[in-house]
């Protein structure tokens, strides 16, 4: 026994086969699960150059070992495919409860290969697995493709996995959405399932994810669940306030991006901070499956309900867009969701619209009548996000992510995004481990590969310098390396607030029956992590592309308590790719490859 | 003098969001927080005027102090 389901699900559209396999022997052939083994089979199974929303990209759907387990917020899965963003190794990762039941029904992964020729979607209940017609599901959006396939399987507790109309009209920042509005955003790996003429995935499951060591097992999820109980952040802050808690802190330290990073403080911050939003607009929370921590809001304004906002959509409408109206957030927010698309990046790249509007570059009359694209227009940000959704004229420009919109415009120094990936909320002229993760994640521009605003704000584990350069290589390279670990495992990475290294080594080993050391469990971090490098190396991508953009590194800070600062990455990256074992142009070493086996 | 007081999160439950408060001269946090009933292990992070500042650091006439419990998310 052990948590492991031990079966991949692999299903081909364009001939309709349906295949079980046997998950590769050991630690899942040293690579944990999740994120990692989804990445290490993708990287093996698909060609280098294939177009991502081509036939021969192919899509997994992959749990943890400890997805479906009573390991605190073991409900987590990933989206791993080719992006068609930017050509990076995807792997988004979503929380909600289709993770854990594709678990229950007897998967640790299902892999989606080809092309179905009409609209399809699946449907699984354990070893039941069909392809179905979806001609009628097509432009549908979550809830309207929940509600129609609820009713369809006529069981409540089936679990729903959907693109909208965005992921149909392959928008480069669609989501997979699951559970209405639970979203593996990141990457548009929404519009690969749109390309596949896949609509959703409806999955029951009657199993349950065992440990291998019962015993060992309950005592070590009682003691976890005690340590974040006990801690600060996720035993009172996360779950009173949710994740946009951060919004006051952030811009009380001058980070808080603000008018497409056009500075670092955004005066209105308090009207729509965490603290605000449970005030006003709060109707319940929304934990995720076997979550503690319940960080997941349920918010009503108007009559109108829904699941959001997270801090992340809170900058990327707000702040982002100079927007201060809470509502009008709370609405662009559950619009993404029915769409399907990613908050960050659709926030983020209207953000770039309206400064290349700003600028006179996009022309009023490109608007067709739609609400003025400028900073502070709170109404631009809920109709341009349904345009955007529904590729609507300018709409459909847009909804290609803020890199090519710059670009067309031929503005690309506008774009705030690393590897055409939008960045996250954080300005990192105050905050140099956390640019130096932006430019060195995986996937691009992303917060949560290395989550240095832990030690560099928060003061977790430790309280370091912001500003200072010293250590901050080795603590990105770590902080990277657990967290591959994290995603891989099936956990949430919130846990990693008040769990430490030991206590995922001791939660792994007694649900898989392995025995990995920390450093064992780390170096498959490592591993994961070289995988997806290598990946993207054979993608094309060089050292030079280990970067942000030009405004952070050359304009100083304007105003507040970052003032005066630029990003010293240049001074950060040789020292970090000593670290990681690679040459100075960032490439692997053969000694690196062979003691990680890849 | 006066100091500006700034309180988040939990801080807030029965005291203030915002303050102008009179000092006199050689205040520090810590006898802020202690007039306000936080105890230091409460506060996660203190920051005076946008900067990371310890307990016994001394308040000046317009300053303004952001007081934290532990806060996280992402």
């Amino acid at each position: 026994m052990s948590s492991y389901a031990g079966k991949i699900l692999r299903v081909n559209l364009t001939d309709g086969s349906i295949r079980h396999e046997a998950l590769p022997p050991g630690p899942a052939g040293e690579f944990l699960g999740g994120r990692g083994l989804g990445g290490k089979m993708l990287a093996d199974e698909i060609p280098a150059g294939i177009d991502p929303l081509g036939e021969e990209n192919k899509i997994f759907f992959v749990t943890g070992p400890l997805t479906g387990t009573s390991a605190p917020t073991g409900g987590r899965y990933m989206v791993v495919t080719k992006s068609p963003l930017n050509n990076t190794i995807a792997s988004s990762n979503s929380g909600g409860f289709w993770g854990a039941e594709l678990k229950s029904a007897g998967y640790d992964m299902l892999v989606v290969e080809g092309r179905a020729k009409a609209p399809v979607y699946m449907f699984i209940r354990d070893g039941e697995v069909e392809i179905r017609p979806a001609g009628r599901l097509w432009g549908m959006t979550s809830n309207e493709v929940t509600d129609a396939l609820l009713e369809e399987a006529g069981d409540r507790k089936a679990r729903v996995l959907n693109i909208g109309p965005a992921g149909e009209s392959l928008s480069r920042i669609a989501a997979v959405m699951n559970d209405r509005w639970r979203a593996a955003g990141r990457s548009g790996v929404g519009a690969v399932m749109g390309s596949k003429n896949l609509k959703a995935i409806v999955v029951r499951g009657s199993g349950k994810a065992e440990a291998a060591v019962p015993e060992r097992f309950r005592e070590i999820v009682n003691r976890s669940l005690r340590k974040i109980k006990e801690n600060g952040v996720t035993g009172q802050g996360l779950p009173a306030y949710g994740t946009a808690i951060l919004v006051n802190i952030i811009n009380e330290h001058g980070i808080y991006p603000t008018n497409n990073f056009q500075t670092g403080v955004f005066p209105q911050a308090e009207a729509t901070s965490g603290e605000t939003l449970a005030e006003k607009y709060l109707k319940k929370k929304d934990p995720c499956f076997r979550c503690p921590i319940a960080c997941g809001r349920y918010c009503s304004v108007d009559g109108e309900e829904g699941g959001g906002p997270e801090y992340e959509t809170v900058w990327a409408y707000g702040a982002d867009c100079g927007i201060s109206d809470l509502k009008a957030i709370i609405r662009a927010n559950n619009v993404c969701n029915e769409m399907g698309l990613d908050t960050i990046s659709a926030g983020a790249t209207i953000a770039a619209a309206m400064e290349l509007y700003q600028r006179g570059r996009i022309r009023p009359e490109e608007l067709d009548g739609a609400p003025e694209l400028t900073f502070g227009n709170a109404e631009a940000i809920v109709e341009w996000t349904r345009k955007m959704g529904r590729a609507e004229g300018l709409g459909a420009k847009m909804a290609q992510g803020a890199a090519r919109l710059c670009e067309a415009y031929g503005l690309p120094e506008l774009a705030m995004t690393v590897k055409k990936l939008e960045l996250p909320a954080y300005d990192p002229r105050g905050v140099v481990g956390h640019g130096l993760q932006y430019a060195t994640a995986n996937r691009g521009g992303c917060h949560v590969r290395g989550y240095m605003i832990s030690p560099e704000i928060l003061g977790s584990p430790e309280k370091l310098d912001r500003f200072s350069l010293e250590g901050k290589a080795e603590w990105v390279k770590i902080f990277q390396d657990l967290t591959a670990v994290i995603d891989s495992l099936g956990m949430c990475l919130f846990t990693s607030f008040a769990l430490g290294a030991q206590d995922y080594a001791d939660l792994y080993n007694a649900a898989s029956g392995e025995s990995l050391s920390v450093e064992e469990l780390l170096a498959c971090g490592d591993r994961i992590f070289n995988n997806e490098r290598l990946f993207n190396l054979t993608e094309g991508y060089t050292a030079r592309d280990d970067t942000l953009p030009k405004r952070l590194l050359e304009d100083p800070m304007p105003a507040g308590p970052s003032k005066g600062h630029v990003h010293p990455l240049d001074k950060m990256l040789p020292k970090y790719y000593e670290i990681r074992g690679w040459t100075p142009e960032g490439i692997p070493t053969a000694e690196k490859r062979r003691a990680l086996r890849l | 003098m006066e100091v500006t007081v700034k309180l988040f999160a939990t801080l807030r439950n029965g005291r203030f969001k915002t303050e102008t408060r009179c000092y006199g001269p050689g205040t520090t946090i810590r006898q802020v927080a202690g007039e306000l009933k936080i105890p230091l292990e409460e506060l996660s992070l203190t920051l005076l005027n946008g900067q990371t500042a310890l307990p016994d650091q001394e308040l000046s006439d317009g300053d303004t102090l952001s007081l934290f419990p532990p806060v996280g998310g992402g």
